[in-house]
């Protein structure tokens, strides 16, 4: 008779969400594996219905205490797409630091308080901090940095308030932009080294050959902007996302799952990000990347959390950057008349592409909203990943395969809350 | 430099997470002396930002249900670690109050005196009133507040 194991988590703890993992073997193979999301349905995009295009930065930042910038960058980004307009100058790159600041805050507080415990070998950050409280503290001197940003130009820290479509309600001072980058020289030498703590760490040998999807921008590492690829030859514009991404339900969970129509499975997040974009990174960033040997080549998640490390330095980096470039916007916004029309648009949350459709009516009512989440889009490759990682390590008694199954599933950074328009762990050995 | 700070913490929208606001608003009525009223939610490793080491701090919170609804307790996290005594306040953030302040605490950021007020909580949907249980707890901690500020001298 073949001995059945089953490894179940009931509650994940450490990601951002409700969710459980539940894996089967039986005797020497892995049978199923289910990553599943049962906080409930949110209904995000039916409460968008009826409201006025100008709303939905405000609702949609309510999606996520984590990353409500990525939501918002999407939405105006789509909604300006259907009404003709480009914002570029001074309040592009406005969006581009406020941007910058999400990437810090959801990198650091990933890095040091969710992902860091696991190959340390502790159950939390509080176990860190007993044996060395320099490196807590230096995550949270990072991570108040980043937060530093988001309070500035969003208005406040979580589900920041400023940002419309067209551009901002307010421009924060030349005083408050200077307080600002003071703090972010120190932050640049915290996430230098940060690279250099998180790259000595020990990562399981583990790779899988994935379908990396990004955005790609002719000359900067993608936040707002550029062309949907991947390492397998896609190469569309964002407003060809549905004829080339479909969305599925499957039973398991109250996530949808997304497709590539052509070749299904596929990765987003900052493992495909560096792949594809190495060559976009800033000087400092590409050369604390090569330092480290992070190699564009990497096929590893175990390592995205040097990948997340190298891009909090390109954060802070570019942050500086543009600090140091800004010229005052005319006006806080442009002006955007609404027109009966749809509109799409891509950016880069810190876990990976976000796509907003939406229908909008002349009066500028929305009639239809589409929000497809990184979360939901990786839910098919952490399963995957799951059953591939658990397969040669059978002979690991059921504690251990439960810690490094958990372990597998943080490499992606999980916002369950954000999918759920998701974690516990259950291995059944039969 | 010391202060007294009391803080309510929870979404005013959801339910009897509206616990900490609510004596937050109770006590704003007729606010106690010298004492600073504020409000969080969300990021609670935020608060270690929000006192100083020589601060006396009061934290006001909703608990996940355990026992019977609007159940008050008091807790000295100062003295003991509490993460079993915390482990039910009620977050769907992943960084509970308990973690955040075993965090103060491994850091040596703790201020010199930190009491937790919690209340068992019924409901925590989004959108609905507080319980009538947690209601009425909402009346006795502010009472229990400003019996611990007559009681206690003036910070040192």
């Amino acid at each position: 008779m073949t001995e059945r194991r089953r490894i179940k988590v009931d509650y994940m703890a450490r990601v951002e969400g409700e969710g459980a993992l539940d894996v089967v073997i039986d005797g020497n193979r892995v049978t199923d594996v289910k990553l599943k999301i049962f906080e409930p349905p949110r209904f995000f995009e039916a409460f968008l219905q009826g409201r006025h295009f100008t709303e939905t930065p405000d609702i949609t930042a309510r999606i996520c205490g984590i990353c409500p910038v990525a939501y918002q960058m999407s939405a105006v980004h789509a909604l300006e797409n259907a009404c003709g307009v480009v914002i570029d100058g001074p309040l592009r790159a406005l969006r581009r630091l406020l941007y910058c600041g999400e990437w810090i805050e959801s990198h650091v507080l990933h890095i040091y308080m969710l992902h860091a415990p696991d190959f340390l070998g502790v159950h939390n950050v509080v176990e860190i901090a007993q044996t060395q409280p320099a490196i807590v503290e230096r995550g949270l001197r990072l991570k108040k940095a980043g937060n530093a940003i988001v309070a500035l130009l969003g208005g406040r820290e979580i589900h920041p308030i400023n940002v419309r479509v067209g551009g901002f309600y307010k421009i924060p001072s030349r005083a408050e932009f200077d307080k600002l980058a003071a703090t972010l020289e120190v932050a640049r030498e915290d996430a230098l080294a940060t690279v250099a703590w998180v790259a000595g760490f020990d990562f399981p040998d583990f790779t899988r050959d994935y379908e990396l999807v990004a955005l790609r921008h002719p000359d900067e590492y993608p936040f707002n902007e550029g062309r949907i690829v991947s390492n397998r030859g896609l190469d569309i514009a964002q407003t060809d996302y549905h004829a080339h991404f479909e969305e599925c339900h499957v039973e398991h969970s109250t996530a949808l799952h997304c497709r590539l129509r052509a070749r299904g499975n596929y990765h987003v997040g900052p493992l495909a990000r560096f792949a594809l974009n190495h060559d976009r990174l800033g000087a400092l960033a590409r050369a604390t990347a090569n330092a480290v040997g992070l190699d564009p080549d990497c096929r590893n998640p175990f390592k995205s959390i040097v990948v997340r490390a190298v891009e909090v330095v390109e954060a802070v980096d570019e942050a500086l950057r543009i600090l140091r470039t800004l010229e005052f916007p005319d006006a806080p916004s442009m002006p955007v008349e609404p027109r009966a029309a749809t509109g799409l648009a891509a950016t880069e949350a810190p876990r990976g592409l976000l796509h907003h459709t939406y229908r909008i009516s002349a009066d500028g009512l929305i009639e239809h909203a589409q929000i497809i989440p990184p979360t939901s889009q990786n839910q098919a490759s952490i399963e995957d990943d799951l059953g591939a990682f658990i397969a040669p390590r059978l002979g690991l008694d059921d504690d251990t395969l439960q810690w490094q199954c958990e372990q597998a599933v943080r490499n992606y950074d999980p916002c369950i809350s954000c999918s759920t328009h998701f974690l516990k762990l259950n291995v059944t050995r039969r | 430099m010391s202060a007294i700070k009391i803080i309510g913490i929870g979404n005013p929208d959801r339910g009897d997470d509206a616990l900490g606001p609510a004596v937050i608003a109770a006590l704003a009525a007729d606010p106690p002396v010298a004492a600073e009223l504020s409000t969080a939610s969300g990021d609670m490793l935020a608060l270690l930002d929000r006192w100083s080491p020589n601060d006396r701090v009061f934290l006001v919170d909703a608990i996940a249900p355990g026992q019977a609804p609007g159940t008050v307790v008091r807790l000295d996290a100062g003295r003991e670690v509490l993460v079993h005594a915390l482990a039910n306040f009620a977050s769907s953030h992943m960084f509970n109050l308990a973690e955040a302040i075993e965090l103060g605490r491994a850091l040596g950021r703790l201020p010199a005196e930190l009491i937790v007020y919690g209340a068992e909580g019924a409901c925590f949907e989004p959108g609905s009133a507080l319980s009538p249980a947690t209601a009425a707890a909402v009346a006795e901690i502010a009472d229990r507040l400003r019996e611990d500020l007559r009681t206690c001298t003036k910070p040192h």
